[in-house]
Parts: structure tokens; sequence; C-alpha cells
């Protein structure tokens, strides 16, 4: 990749592989630019490489090969403390030994500011996350959630353009998690810093990013804005991680334009938009989404006939299993509109869908 | 612990046993000690209880050989060289050991089992065994010290005990800081690169504030281990750095004098007083982490 001054964005993975033993890549071949003031999210299950990723752009972690450039510099050979990086960790990692305003001083102290200027911009920070009558307190004598707070506040108390975040909400429960969500995402967006965030959790990833950046086996399998993530998956790996879906196994029987004709395991054949198949004859995997399904007199196009296995009453939808193309594990969420739609268990029914929900992947 | 209401007979026996169990060991370990406390106090130039002790009469108590102590010249100067020696080489033992810690305590050290166990050696190897070794060598760089660079023959002499004090000292040093290690965090010194800190400062203001309460009591176990010390001293020192320990094992060879039980007495409670004042200051600092509720 050349590197052009002013259209090189701000931070960027060219060709980042990483290896611990020097036999296996954890990263094989990372490419990512990321602009000011994105917020991008590493998603993927653990020991993906995410985490290793982001330890490379903060420089806990040394890359085998590859080059990572921060504002137009490569930054290689820039050790952890002089990248100017805020990290949140996991854990937290507050210093036990130090009150939150000595916690939250720490680093302005390093960058030699003055009492008066740490004191007021300690005040500050501590007001943005709510937390301004605990400056006092030791971090043991805090919440989880208010642990979080100030390790949040203290990466952010130095003004760094970059803020990395190693799953920060991890250690919460749900509903503090997702206030937690939305509250930074709101100082992202009133701050305008550039947020590189960790985490295995989808909804964590769709709630807050930019774009997310899914990895699995070390490669990243698809870079999209959070929708194009869920409408548009571009492999089975994706369309499976990101929600639910149903996966239909099958074998492309012609291929015409964006138009692929597919023949599943029971004989029956149905059209699908051919997104990542290899070619006529090969094993594909057709991905449409429980909501996408329609039943009964709404199912127009692609119709098809499935069988009642098992129904879920769920309040605001019901989970239906039913058997169609001979897979017995196809789900369709069906609203609760209340207009007396009732199926029963054994009951035969019409199943369909538009063709473009019905995507054609890699097996 | 109390006795539950379903337990068997068996189980009364063992609680009631268990008890006086105990106490026999404490009695074994302190009746010693403390047996030496109102002997100090003896009048006669003897180590036994008199009749006059016996019946508590004044008369047979007196505080002559805690005199002998503060005025004779032989046990006053014992006391400054140990008072001399164990202090530097605490202070040695400690840097050491705990550096020695740190680094034995990251995974990427390689023969990190054998290197640790190389340095621990000194307390596990019996004490005459380093102490002839360490005469054959300390010998040799003395003469090399004194004969070749041309320096003072007491220097060298109170350098090397001092560097075979330190030694000795460092096992202890690394296995107490090895011990609060485990609970460091590894992630606060990330944390603390991440907002700009370089090693050293990281070093000084996040890690050794949190390893501190192991370094002080692996720095207590070197000072009581080089106060204590009396073989090695013996084999590489001389007559002008005798110890206190020396001159103590000398009074006993020789002349069985009661100050030895005064001197005994002092060591005692300064070695209690200095217990007690490091474990007040451990609580201070833990309350002050908020480890434990204030």
């Amino acid at each position: 990749m050349s590197q052009t001054q002013g259209t090189q964005p701000f931070v960027l993975f060219d060709n980042v592989q990483k290896s611990y033993d020097g036999i296996t890549l954890v990263v094989k071949s990372f490419n990512l630019g990321i602009d000011k003031g994105e917020f991008i999210t590493l998603l993927g299950p653990s020991g993906s490489g995410k985490t290793t990723c982001l330890m490379m752009l903060a420089g806990f972690e040394t890359a085998t090969h590859g080059d990572i450039f921060l504002d137009g510099r490569s930054i290689n050979n820039i050790p952890p403390h002089k990248r100017g990086i805020g990290m949140v960790f996991q854990n937290y990692a507050l210093f036990p030994h130090m009150t939150v305003a000595e916690n939250l001083a720490f680093p302005l102290e390093v960058r030699g500011f003055s009492k008066a200027e740490r004191e007021d911009k300690v005040r500050k920070v501590l007001d943005m996350v709510q937390m301004d009558k605990f400056g006092g307190r030791r971090p043991a004598q805090l919440s989880g959630g208010q642990q979080q707070r100030i390790a949040l506040a203290r990466a952010l108390v130095f003004e760094p353009s970059l803020v990395l975040m190693d799953e920060p909400l991890g250690a919460l429960d749900k509903q503090l998690r997702e206030h937690m969500q939305f509250e930074i995402k709101h100082l992202h967006e009133k701050l305008g810093i550039t947020v590189v965030y960790v985490t295995h959790d989808q909804s964590e990833a769709l709630t807050m990013s930019d774009r997310i950046a899914v990895f699995n086996d070390g490669i990243v399998q698809q870079l999209a804005k959070p929708a194009d993530l869920y409408e548009r998956p571009t492999n089975a790996f994706v369309a499976q991680f990101i929600g639910e879906n149903n996966k239909l196994k099958g074998r492309v029987k012609t291929l015409t334009g964006d138009t692929a004709l597919v023949e599943f395991a029971d004989g029956q054949q149905a059209e699908a938009l051919a997104v990542n198949c290899k070619g006529v004859g090969q094993p594909t995997l057709c991905s449409i989404r429980p909501e996408r399904v329609r039943i009964g007199s709404q199912a127009s196009l692609y119709a098809t006939e499935g069988q009642v296995i098992e129904l879920i009453y769920l309040g605001d939808h019901i989970r239906c299993r039913m058997s169609v193309y001979g897979d017995d594990s196809f789900i369709v969420k069906i609203p609760n509109a209340g207009d007396g739609t009732m199926l029963s268990v054994g009951q035969t029914i019409k199943v369909g869908w538009d063709k473009n929900d019905c995507r054609a992947l890699d097996a | 612990m109390k006795l539950p209401i379903y337990a068997s007979t068996g189980q009364k026996v063992w609680y009631y046993s268990f008890r006086v169990i105990c106490g026999l060991i404490f009695f074994f370990l302190i009746a010693p000690i403390l047996i030496i406390i109102p002997l100090s106090f003896n009048a006669t130039d003897f180590f036994t209880f008199t009749p006059e002790m016996l019946r508590l009469q004044p008369e047979g108590y007196s505080l002559k050989h805690y005199q002998d102590f503060f005025t004779n010249s032989d046990w006053q100067n014992a006391m400054r060289n140990s008072l001399k020696i164990a202090p530097v080489a605490t202070l040695i033992a400690v840097v050491l050991g705990t550096i020695a810690a740190i680094g034995l305590s990251q995974s990427h050290v390689p023969f990190r089992r054998a290197i640790m166990a190389t340095l621990i050696s000194p307390m596990i190897v019996p004490l005459i065994i380093s102490a002839t070794g360490m005469y054959f060598f300390y010998a040799r760089l003395g003469n090399y010290m004194v004969g070749t660079i041309g320096m003072n023959a007491d220097v060298v002499e109170y350098i090397k005990i001092v560097l075979a004090h330190a030694a000795l000292g460092i096992p202890f040093v690394i296995i107490t800081v090895t011990a609060t290690l485990v609970s460091f965090d590894r992630s606060l010194t990330r944390a603390a690169a991440s907002m700009g800190a370089g090693p050293v400062r990281t070093f000084f203001k996040v890690q050794m504030p949190l390893i501190i309460p192991g370094v002080i009591s692996g720095g207590l176990f070197a000072f009581i281990t080089s106060f204590d010390e009396v073989v090695v001293v013996m084999f590489v020192g001389s007559a002008k750095n005798k110890t206190l320990p020396w001159q103590m094992f000398t009074g006993l060879r020789e002349q069985i004098s009661p100050t030895i039980l005064a001197v005994a007495t002092i060591l005692v409670v300064l070695s209690v007083i200095l217990l007690v004042t490091l474990e007040l200051l451990r609580r201070r600092s833990e309350r002050l982490r908020g480890l434990s509720p204030g």
C-alpha cells in the first residue's frame, strides 16, 4: 500500500501478521484503515486474533510482519508509553494504591501538567462520567460499574485522539452494560475521538460501531457497517456469527447473473442471491434470517411447503421450528400480531421469502 | 471453632486433645526463650535460679549483667560491628533480591527454574558448606584486593562479610517478593504505559508500592539472617569484625557469663518490637489500599 500523505487513514494496519510461536499465525493478514473520529469494533470469538491486533496497536505486542501506521507514521518501533494512545482494559486496571483522583491525575503527572491544571482536568473528567463525588475513594470501594467509569475517564483525561477498549463491559451485568454502551457511544460523539473497540458480543458491536470488522481464524471475514453486516453477510461465518440465521445446505445447479439456482438435500430447487458461491456444481450454504421468512397466505415468492415441528411462545413473537427442504432446524419468527394466525404442531404450511433475502454463501 | 452438638465421643476426645497438643507445641517453642528473661536479672554470675530469686526477694535480682553489656568494650564493639554489617547486607540483599524476583517472574526469561534454584541455594545448602566455600572464595578475592589493588585490609574484611551476608539474605527476599508478585496484576504496568509512563516511573509509582509488603518482610528476614549469623562470619571475618552472635558464642565457650542472657533478652525484645511495628505498618498499608476493611 502506498504511503501518500493526506489520503492515508488515521490508523492503518498494512498486511500485519502475528505469530507467538513462529509456526502458527494468530493474525494472518490484517489490513484495516481507520478514519479520524470513527468507532471501529473488532468482533470475533475468543482466539480469533482480535485482541492481539489491539495489543499490537497499543504496542504491547510486536507485529511479526507488516506495518502499523498512526497519523501517517509507522509506530512499529515506538514503545507503548510514547504512542499517546488511551486504553481501557478488560479488568479496568485501576491502581489500587491510589485514590480515584490520583488515578486520573497519573497520566497528567507523567505529561508534566501543573497541580492546578491537573486538578482542573480531573474535576472536569469526573464530571463527564458523573462521578464527581468519588474523587477521594479508592478503587476497591467502588462498584464494578463505577470502576468502569473511572477507567474510561482515565483513558480520556489526557485527551488522546485514539482510545482502545478491550472488552471493557465484559464484567458488568446486562442492564449496566447496555447503559454503558450508550454512554460510551455518546462520549465518542461528543469528544470526536477515534475508538477501536474489541468485543465478542455482537449486539454490543451492532449498537455502538460505525464499522465492524468480524474476525475469525486470524483473518477479517467482513468489514462493514452494522446494518450491512446483518443484512448482507458475505460469508457463512459472518451470517452465522451475527444474529440468528437459517442455513440450508445445497448445491449450485445453474448460475445466471447474480441468481443461483440451488438444489437442496431433498431434491427441491429454489433461486437465491449468489453472493459467495464458488460455481456450478459446488456446495453452497443458503442463509435466510428467521424474521424474513413469510408463512401461509403472506408467502408469495419462492414458496415451498414446511412442516411445523415445534412452537415456542415468546410474547412478542412466536418461534416456530419447521422442516424446510429437508432441514429440521429451520426457524421462523412469527410476529404476535394478534390476528389469530394459529399454527399447530404437525401442520404443513406454505413458506416463502424474497429471493434477495436468501443468500447463497460459501459452504 | 465450637464443638458441634452432634459430635461423637471420638470427635470430643480429639477436640480436647488437639488443644492440648497445640498448647504443648507453643510451650516447647516459647519456654526456652522466656526462661532466659528472668535469668538475665540474676544477681550471681551463674546460669542458675538462686534460692533468693525463687523466693522473689529483691536482693536476688540485679541489672549488673546489663550494665556489663553496656560498659564492656568487647560487647560494645561486637554490637557496633553487627549494626554496621547487618543494615548494609540487608540493603544489598533487598535490592538484588527484588530485581531478581521481578526478572524471574517474567514468562519470557529462559531457564527461570534453574536460575531460581541457584539463587535460593544458600538457603538450602548446609551453612557450614556455604561458609567453607565462601572462605576460599573470599580469601582469594581479599588477597587480590589488599595485595594488588592496595585496599585497606579492614575495609576489605568488612566488604567480604557484607557480601557474604547479602548472599545469605537474597533467597529470603526472592521468595517473599515472588510470592507478592503472584497477586500483582500485570495489566497495571500496561495501563501505566498506555498513560505515557516509562518503565522506571512505572516501577517506582505502580509496581513498587504494591509489592512493598513482600520487599519489607524479605528485608526483615535478610536483616535477621545477618544479625544472627555466626558460622560464615567466623570463616570469612577476623577478630576485628567480631559480631554480636560471635561474641555470644565466644562468651559461652570461654566464660559462660550471664551477660549473654542480658544480650539475648535485649535481642528478643528488639525482635518483638520490630515485628510488631512491621505488622502494624503492613495493616496500615493494606487499609490504605482498600484491601481490607478499616
